[in-house]
């Protein structure tokens, strides 16, 4: 019988650091058993449980596109007892993953649609997987305007810098970078917090029009308000939430927001679907 | 159904003879308390006991259990790999659980076998346990069964349902499960038509015998929303002192945490009973806790039991009743007047 609890065996094949502060790291790895690759079918905005024995397990998003074959990928912050074990790790290290977990960003009501990717600090790893999944040659034609507001506290927060920069030259995404704050004169980019540059860059809304939000949620409070009043509704604002969890798999019980388990029945929710709920994340 | 008569005088030899086919959990006397624990050696259950100070939810789903192992050690085949943890899912039977506690495995099934994931630890141990449970003929002054969708002689989850007849025990048998424990015992002496109402005349008395009636009928319809932010929250938690008694001495508690223990090179995956009472059963790895107030935590737990389980699965609450958590509590916190006042709450306009 399948254990949902038996982690797919991996191989860390490769670490970045992925900011300037050393706190994140970008990990890839491969399967063992190729036939777990092919069981590890995600979907963009999906997260997975980390898993490094004798140390626990962490939900992490995934970072890679469902487009990139051969391996996943993480962008981890060190926080705690598995993260900072995590972060200790060397390339060949064996560990495990378990997943893909939760339901993904609505790739079917987006279909044909204009997309507003929102994203503030750390919370941009499955956001990257959907802009690469987004820009795949197969899929860009699914999409209309494609619009990426992503903003750190500084250059050198902003995570996936090179592809930052490569999709800015590009004529079939719309990259409005932003940091709170920088010192360098030739920083061509924004200057200023998330959610004000939303309300001067973001495209207005229309019923075709759908915003992606995920970051810390200070940024999450100040930007509804900022979409709102750019006429976004809230089946048109669809956000990603995270709670502690455990199992990842909707059974032991910690990240439920009233009857929803942010594990199962999300981390995806429109603002419409949250506003039903209590709101304990 | 088929209703077999058991002499009193037969009892012990029949679990005995049963004892050699099943692993038997039973009520015990451990220190002062009573609880489920397995009989050891020719251990008999105590058919006495009505209400154990902890439920028979550990026969399925023990208070710490191992999920998987690895070993640490690079020289070896295998390391860092992990495996499923070595448990023993031969046939095992709880002798003696009662009517509610069956209910409540019942319901916590909902939890662990989903159309999704199937939990192999906890159904694993479900399939292999046979539960042979003891009708209530005294109900306690704290059960209230009768108005949670249980009941003294409820047969819900249950394989065999024994009514204590004084001289003898009559056993409805309800499953086949139930069927092929009965001719492990030699228990075969079917029971006179006679003896069958003699059931449904102790059934009477029994349930006539709880007194406590709460009112579960407009939670339903109430809104999850109003009932979340009802104005008495405050007042029911004030006295709570987050002790996680409530959690752990309930049958339908089934939240659990996840731990890694190594030892050496040898590392274990443990799943342990958690409780929602504490403040780390969701904190933030930032800090932040959604619930990191006293009244988010009572509030979680009433909700979940009597309103969230509710919308989720139609099929009740998520109490059973058996009045364990009303007998337990350090502060006198009663989830039959918290029920009442959720089923009578209309918000202000």
């Amino acid at each position: 019988m399948n254990n949902p609890y038996m982690p797919y065996p991996v191989r860390i094949d490769d670490i970045e650091v992925a900011t300037e502060d050393r706190s994140l790291k970008t990990f890839t790895f491969t399967f063992l058993n190729p036939d777990d690759e092919v069981a590890f079918d995600h979907k963009a905005g999906q997260f997975a449980m980390l898993s490094i024995p004798g140390k626990g397990e962490i939900p992490i998003g995934i970072a890679s596109s469902p487009t990139e074959k051969g391996f996943v990928k993480f962008t981890v912050f060190r926080t705690g007892v598995v993260t900072k074990a995590l972060h200790n790790m060397a390339v060949g290290d064996i560990m495990g993953i378990r997943g893909p977990m939760g339901n993904w960003y609505p790739w079917d009501t987006l279909k044909g649609k204009n997309v507003v990717i929102i994203g503030g600090g750390f919370a941009f790893t499955t956001l990257r997987a959907s802009i690469v999944y987004m820009l795949d040659p197969a899929n860009r034609a699914n999409f209309g305007s494609i619009d990426v507001v992503y903003g750190a506290r500084s250059p050198g927060m902003l995570l996936y810098r090179d592809e930052l920069f490569e999709w800015e030259k590009r004529d079939d995404i719309n990259m409005h970078i932003t940091v709170d704050g920088c010192d360098d004169p030739d920083w061509a980019y924004n200057v200023g917090f998330v959610p004000t540059i939303v309300e001067q860059k973001a495209p207005k809304a229309d019923e075709d029009t759908f915003a992606i939000v995920c970051g810390p949620p200070i940024m999450i409070k100040f930007t509804q308000p900022a979409l709102q009043s750019l006429g976004y509704g809230e089946n048109q604002i669809i956000m990603s939430l995270e709670n502690r969890m455990k199992c990842g798999i909707g059974m032991c019980g910690r990240c439920n927001i009233g009857k929803e388990l942010v594990c199962k029945d999300g981390p995806v929710f429109t603002l419409e679907a949250l506003n039903k709920t209590p709101r304990e994340y | 159904m088929k209703v077999i008569k058991i002499d009193k005088n037969q009892w012990t030899q029949g679990v005995d003879a049963a004892r050699k086919s099943y692993q038997l959990f039973g009520p015990v006397k451990i220190k002062e308390n009573y609880c489920f624990a397995p009989l050891q050696g020719t251990q008999q259950p105590d058919m006495n006991v009505v209400d154990t100070v902890l439920s028979p939810k550990s026969a399925v789903f023990p208070q710490t259990e191992k999920l998987l192992s690895a070993t640490l050690d690079a020289s070896k085949p295998a390391h860092h790999l992990m495996k499923r943890a070595d448990t023993d899912y031969s046939p095992r039977a709880v002798i003696g659980i009662r009517p509610f506690d069956a209910r409540a495995i019942d319901l916590v099934k909902l939890n662990f076998d989903t159309k999704e994931y199937r939990d192999p630890y906890w159904c694993d141990a479900h399939d292999a346990t046979t539960f042979v449970g003891l009708a209530v003929n005294t109900p306690s002054q704290f059960d209230f069964s009768t108005s949670m969708g249980s009941g003294p002689f409820d047969e819900k989850g249950l394989d065999v349902l024994l009514v204590d007849t004084d001289s003898a025990y009559l056993a409805k048998v309800i499953t086949e499960k139930g069927q092929a424990f009965m001719a492990c015992a030699g228990f075969d002496q079917e029971a006179t038509p006679d003896d069958v109402q003699k059931i449904e005349a102790l059934k009477k008395t029994a349930e006539q015998a709880i007194t406590t009636k709460v009112d579960t009928d407009n939670l339903k319809e109430k809104s999850l929303l109003d009932l979340h932010q009802a104005p008495f929250w405050d007042d029911v938690a004030f006295s709570c002192i987050n002790c996680g008694t409530c959690t752990f001495v309930c049958p339908t508690c089934w939240c659990f945490d996840i731990q890694d223990e190594t030892k050496g090179n040898d590392t274990i995956r443990f799943r342990n009973w958690d409780s929602c009472m504490s403040p780390l059963f969701t904190l933030h790895g930032s800090g932040h806790n959604p619930r990191g107030e006293k009244t988010q935590r009572v509030r979680q737990r009433f909700m979940h039991k009597l309103k969230y389980f509710l919308d989720k699965y139609d099929q009740g609450t998520m109490c059973v009743g058996c009045g364990r958590c009303v007998k337990s509590c350090p502060v006198n916190i009663d989830i039959r007047e918290v029920c009442n006042l959720m089923n009578a709450y209309e918000p202000q306009k």
